[in-house]
Order: C-alpha cells, then sequence, then structure tokens
C-alpha cells in the first residue's frame, strides 16, 4: 500500500513567555491510502496540533511531515495554502460553514479558489451534496440548517478538490447520538469509497469504526493499533456512494 | 464568489451597511461643502467681475471701488485720456449717490448710480429699456415695492433730505423705464440707475465732473496687466486695478474663511477615514474565525483581502453619490441662508460646484476609505490560522 501520510519525530513546541511548553514531544507514524485512522487521548495530549500539522495550518518546532510524497512541514504560506486547496479537506467540531453562503456556494467555494469554471463547480458541488444526502437543501443557508446537515455539508466541501486526505477534528463533538451516528456511517462509506481519513475524536463510537486507533499522552503515540475488518462497524444510511468517484 | 461573499456579508448585516453608508455619505458631504466653499466665494466673484467684459477699474487713488465715498474729479479729462488709447474698447464710468423718494409721508432712500446706458456695466435688463433721456431713470424690485411704483410710472426724487425739517433739496420728476437687477448690488438694497449727467444735475456743483469709478473694456488680444501700468503711469490719482488684482484682494480678504474650509474639509476626510477603518476592524474581528476557516480551506491570502476591500468598496461608492446628492442639497440651503447677509452682491454665491474639485474630493474620499481596510484585512488574513481557530473554538 502507498503511504500518503509520513511523520518522522515530530515535535511542536509553544512559547508561553520565557517557557517553551511541548504539545508533541516527538511523534512518528505513517498513514496508507485509504486508510482510517481515529487519533484518541486525553484533552491536551496533543491531538489537535498533530491534525494540524498535518493540515499544514502549522509548521512543526522539528521533524518532518510528508503528504502524498511531499514535504509539507516548511512549505512558504502561499505554497501551503495551495496545498491544503488540493491536497487535503478539512472537517471542523464546529462546521464553520460561511453563514452568508448557501449550502451548495458553501462545496462551491474550494472549488473556485482552484479556478473551476462555475458550470463545472455548480455540477460538483450538486454531486457532493446528493453523496451527503443534501441535495434538497442546496440553497439553505447554514442558519437554516441541523448541525448534522451542517456538518454533511462542510463533509462535501472538504471534499470538493478530491483530496488525498481528509482531516476531521471531532466531527461529531457538536451532534447528539444519533446524528453523530449518522456521521460516523458517512465518514466510514466515505473511506470504503476511497478517500484516506484522519480523525481526532474523543468519541469512542467513532475510533471504533476506524480501521486504526492512534492513542496519544503528552505529546507521544502510546498506542497504535489495527482493528480487526470484523470488529469495524459500517452503518450507511441516506447516502449514495456512486457519487462519490475519485 | 469573492463578491457573492462581499455582497452577502453587506447584505446580512443591513443595519450597519446602511448606517456606515449613511456616515460616510455625511462625512462626503461635509468634504465637497467645503470643497465647494473654499473656492465658491474667489470664484463667483470671479464670474461677477468678468460678467460685463470690463477688465480694469479705475478708483479714486489708494481706495477699491466703492470702498469709500472719494470721487474722482476732472473725470471728462481722464476719460477723454482712457479713451485715447488704442487698447481701449470702451469705459464705461459710474457715480455713486443717493435719490430720496416721497412717498405719502414719509421718503424712501436708495443708492443712485449715475451711469452712461449704453456703455454701462452694472445691470442687466430684466423688463422695459435703459434710459436714453435725461428724465428716465431704471429701478430693481426692491425700489419698485418701497415706492409702490411699477414701469412707466413717474416719481419725484431729490438728492438731499433734511430728515429734521423733512425737507427734500434739487427735486426733479423721472420716469421709471425699466426694471432691472444689479449686478453689483444686495438683492433686497434699494436702487436706481440713471443718466451720470441727471445724478451730477441733482446733486449740484459737488459732484459736477466727478466719478466714483470708471469700468474699461480692452479690445481682444490686449495685455491686461501691461495696459493697467500704463494706465498708472499715466493717471496718478487714482488706483487701477485689475480683475486678477481684485481677486488677489478678495483672496487676501477671503483667506481666513478659506483656511477654515480647508480645515473642516480634512477634518471630514479623516473622520471618513476613521469610519471606514473602525468598520473595517470591527467587520474584520467579527469574522476573524470565517477567515481563518477560509485559509484553512486553501483560500488565498489576497483574495480574503480582496473580499473586505471589495466590500469597504461598495460602500463608498454607494456613499459617494449619496453624498454628493446631500451635499449639493446642503450647499444650496446653506447658500441661501448665507445669501442674507447684508450687502453681498445677488450674483455672489458661497458654494460653487466645480466638478473637478468635488471629483477629486470624492474620489479623495473613496480611495482613504478602501485603503483604509486594507490593514486590518491584511492582518487578519495572516493570522495564525490554528491558533485562531483554536481560540474561536474556546470562545
Amino acid at each position: 500500500m502507498t503511504a500518503i501520510v509520513e511523520v518522522h519525530d515530530l515535535v511542536r513546541e509553544y512559547r508561553m513567555g520565557d517557557e517553551r511548553v511541548p504539545a508533541l514531544r516527538g511523534v512518528s507514524f505513517t498513514v496508507h491510502e485509504t486508510d482510517s485512522v481515529a487519533i484518541v487521548g486525553p484533552s491536551g495530549c496533543g491531538k489537535s496540533t498533530l491534525l494540524n500539522l498535518l493540515g499544514v495550518i502549522d509548521r512543526p518546532t522539528s521533524g518532518t511531515v510528508s503528504i502524498g510524497g511531499a514535504r509539507v512541514d516548511q512549505l512558504s504560506d502561499a505554497r501551503a495554502t495551495e496545498f491544503r486547496l488540493r491536497r487535503i479537506g478539512f472537517v471542523f467540531q464546529r462546521f464553520y460553514l460561511l453563514q452568508a453562503l448557501t449550502a451548495r456556494e458553501n462545496v462551491e467555494l474550494p472549488l473556485a479558489e482552484a479556478g473551476v469554471g462555475s458550470a463545472k463547480r455548480r455540477a460538483r458541488a450538486l454531486e457532493l451534496l446528493e453523496y451527503v444526502g443534501l441535495d434538497r437543501r442546496e440553497r439553505h443557508r447554514p442558519s437554516q440548517l441541523s448541525g448534522g446537515e451542517q456538518q454533511r455539508v462542510a463533509i462535501a466541501r472538504a471534499l470538493a478538490n478530491r483530496p488525498a486526505l481528509l482531516l476531521a477534528d471531532e466531527p461529531t463533538g457538536e451532534l447528539d447520538a444519533r446524528t453523530g451516528a449518522e456521521m460516523i456511517a458517512l465518514l466510514t462509506r466515505l473511506n470504503a469509497d476511497g478517500t484516506t481519513i484522519v480523525v481526532v475524536t474523543h468519541d469512542e463510537e467513532l475510533a471504533r469504526a476506524a480501521k486504526r486507533v492512534i492513542h496519544m499522552r503528552d505529546g507521544l503515540v502510546v498506542d497504535d493499533a489495527r482493528r480487526d475488518p470484523a470488529d469495524l462497524r459500517v452503518e450507511p444510511r441516506g447516502v449514495t456512494p456512486e457519487a462519490h468517484e475519485r | 464568489m469573492i463578491a457573492t461573499l462581499a455582497a452577502a456579508s453587506l447584505i446580512r448585516h443591513r443595519a450597519r451597511t446602511a448606517l456606515a453608508i449613511l456616515g460616510v455619505a455625511v462625512s462626503a458631504a461635509m468634504l465637497l461643502d467645503m470643497v465647494m466653499l473654499a473656492s465658491g466665494m474667489r470664484e463667483s466673484f470671479r464670474g461677477l467681475l468678468l460678467s460685463q467684459g470690463f477688465q480694469l477699474r479705475l478708483s479714486p487713488r489708494g481706495t477699491l471701488p466703492f470702498d469709500t465715498e472719494a470721487t474722482i474729479r476732472d473725470a471728462a479729462s481722464l476719460l477723454a485720456t482712457v479713451r485715447a488709447r488704442p487698447t481701449v474698447a470702451a469705459v464705461s464710468p459710474v457715480l455713486g449717490g443717493q435719490l430720496h423718494f416721497p412717498v405719502g409721508d414719509s421718503t424712501v432712500t436708495a443708492s443712485a448710480l449715475g451711469v452712461e446706458p449704453a456703455v454701462q456695466g452694472d445691470y442687466e435688463l430684466v423688463s422695459g429699456r435703459s434710459p436714453t433721456a435725461p428724465d428716465e431713470l431704471v429701478t430693481n424690485d426692491a425700489t419698485l415695492r418701497a415706492l409702490g411704483r411699477t414701469v412707466g410710472d413717474t416719481v419725484r426724487a431729490a438728492a438731499g433730505y433734511d430728515p429734521q425739517l423733512r425737507t427734500l433739496s434739487g427735486e426733479r420728476t423721472l420716469r421709471i423705464v425699466g426694471r432691472v437687477r444689479f449686478i453689483y448690488l444686495a438683492l433686497d438694497q434699494r436702487a436706481v440707475a440713471l443718466p451720470i449727467s441727471t445724478l451730477r444735475a441733482v446733486n449740484g456743483p459737488s459732484s459736477a465732473e466727478r466719478i466714483s469709478l470708471a469700468m474699461v473694456k480692452l479690445r481682444p488680444g490686449a495685455d491686461i496687466e501691461r495696459e493697467r501700468s500704463t494706465l498708472l503711469a499715466l493717471l496718478p490719482r487714482v488706483t487701477v486695478i485689475s480683475t486678477a488684482e481684485a481677486l488677489k484682494q478678495v483672496d487676501e480678504r477671503l483667506s481666513y474663511f478659506r483656511q477654515l474650509a480647508v480645515i473642516l474639509g480634512a477634518v471630514s476626510l479623516v473622520v471618513g477615514f476613521l469610519l471606514v477603518t473602525t468598520l473595517v476592524t470591527v467587520s474584520v474581528n467579527e469574522r476573524i474565525g470565517e477567515i481563518s476557516v477560509m485559509r484553512a480551506i486553501g483560500v488565498r491570502r489576497w483574495r480574503v483581502v480582496a473580499q473586505i476591500l471589495l466590500e469597504s468598496s461598495a460602500i463608498m461608492l454607494i456613499a459617494a453619490p449619496v453624498g454628493l446628492a446631500l451635499g449639493l442639497v446642503t450647499a444650496r440651503w446653506l447658500n441661501s441662508i448665507l445669501a442674507r447677509f447684508p450687502g453681498l452682491p445677488e450674483r455672489i454665491d458661497f458654494f460653487l460646484f466645480q466638478p473637478r474639485a468635488a471629483w477629486t474630493a470624492l474620489g479623495l474620499l473613496v480611495l482613504s476609505g478602501i485603503l483604509a481596510g486594507i490593514y486590518p484585512s491584511w492582518r487578519s488574513a495572516s493570522l495564525p490560522i490554528a491558533t485562531t481557530l483554536r481560540q474561536e473554538a474556546v470562545g
């Protein structure tokens, strides 16, 4: 299998006055294509810091990060932005949709930034909204959607430019149990359709659905376990996998 | 997409957008009014001086035209000297004075201008005709109203009036042959114009061969300043003032006024600038999370800045024409108030719309407003994404 993410001896320290506070203290691992990885651990263990470094929205103090064979830990701002646009999909705990735009326009935003023409991006946005089961809500604004629906739109937005890697930070953190279960099913189906996913979560159900779980504590990886495929939970609900063709 | 986002953002905060447009429009209106005020009186005065085509004015030595009651004696020889100049096309002598008109038990007093009707440059005919006979005069509306007369009526006029004895001297009957508008006099100032010979006759020997002012029209192509110097050398008893010189003196007298307008105009510009800076800063601070998300999903920094600048540009571009309209209406209103200032010529405008100056001022305001948005938007687009998102999540 091809390695999509390669992290080597990653260190990230923050300055607090004169003091250096380590968030990551030498993390190394590899994620392969079509993998689904859940990073778990107590608050403050460095999960989100690690996700930010994988998402190229932060720089490590030392160590290397490669995604799709390219070093991304020392990219300039412009190159990092371009990399995020074309190779990374982000899903946030709080959805972070642009309130001024409709669901479809939110999905179109990264496509427009990538220079896709209006007809093509509209078609792609509708295709993705259909994939996440929201094709009838394309004209709704975020305030008119439930939390679960907003997170689905956020996932559709993250998939817009067919990223190599989907990163999700507590994607079920703001959802109730039922909606959370639907979200897990959607992410599982997405992974089954070929998207490599790395999630940071406290949600045991979500972690249980991943093929691999990395446990962190005090800025270090303390356990890295691959699950038996027979134990994986896959409960797709209301999604059309054919829509997401890579 | 950026335009959609910018428009959506402005529409989403309708009240704030409307208030911002109104605020900038008021600032633009004030700036425009100050620009109009700074040059209005000067340009208006210039137009007034040039309106009848006289480029030089001769007044008693050391005085400005009609600044004092001083007159020039031996007018005939002076006028002959001036008329003999090859560059002179016409000379219009003017004698100033007063006439008293008995109306019932009271007396109406009016300024009187003795002129040569064929070459005069002091009034514009509204109706009727100019005097052609010695016993004819023309008046303005204020005098007609005070006299209760109309064109075609006759009036008794006297040069002298003793208020204690209530007696008139040098009385004669004159016929009103025209209704006029005096160019250099206030709208409500009672005034009449009559042949200079008639006014001299009414006044008696004291004003014989005297004039208060002579206005000189030069032939096309004549060098005005050179002719002025020549006349000054030829006529040591008079002051010769050109339009440019008169404007210079007006400029000196209006300098405080103009400085005030420039200062207030600059204040308006700064207020507009600060208003947009505050607005953009508030708007950006409110959207730091949104901006960080845009950056996280790959939206380029310059495009985030462009979106915010587009919003501030839209506000400025909508506010500018609103401000222009508001400024013009306000200027007209203020002008009507200031025009009532006693003694001002009817045609003097305090606020004069000069397209180039107006567009420059408004352009400067729009530009400063747009520039005001660059720093806060660039700064917010440059914030560390991960840290900002974490703070937003905690917030």
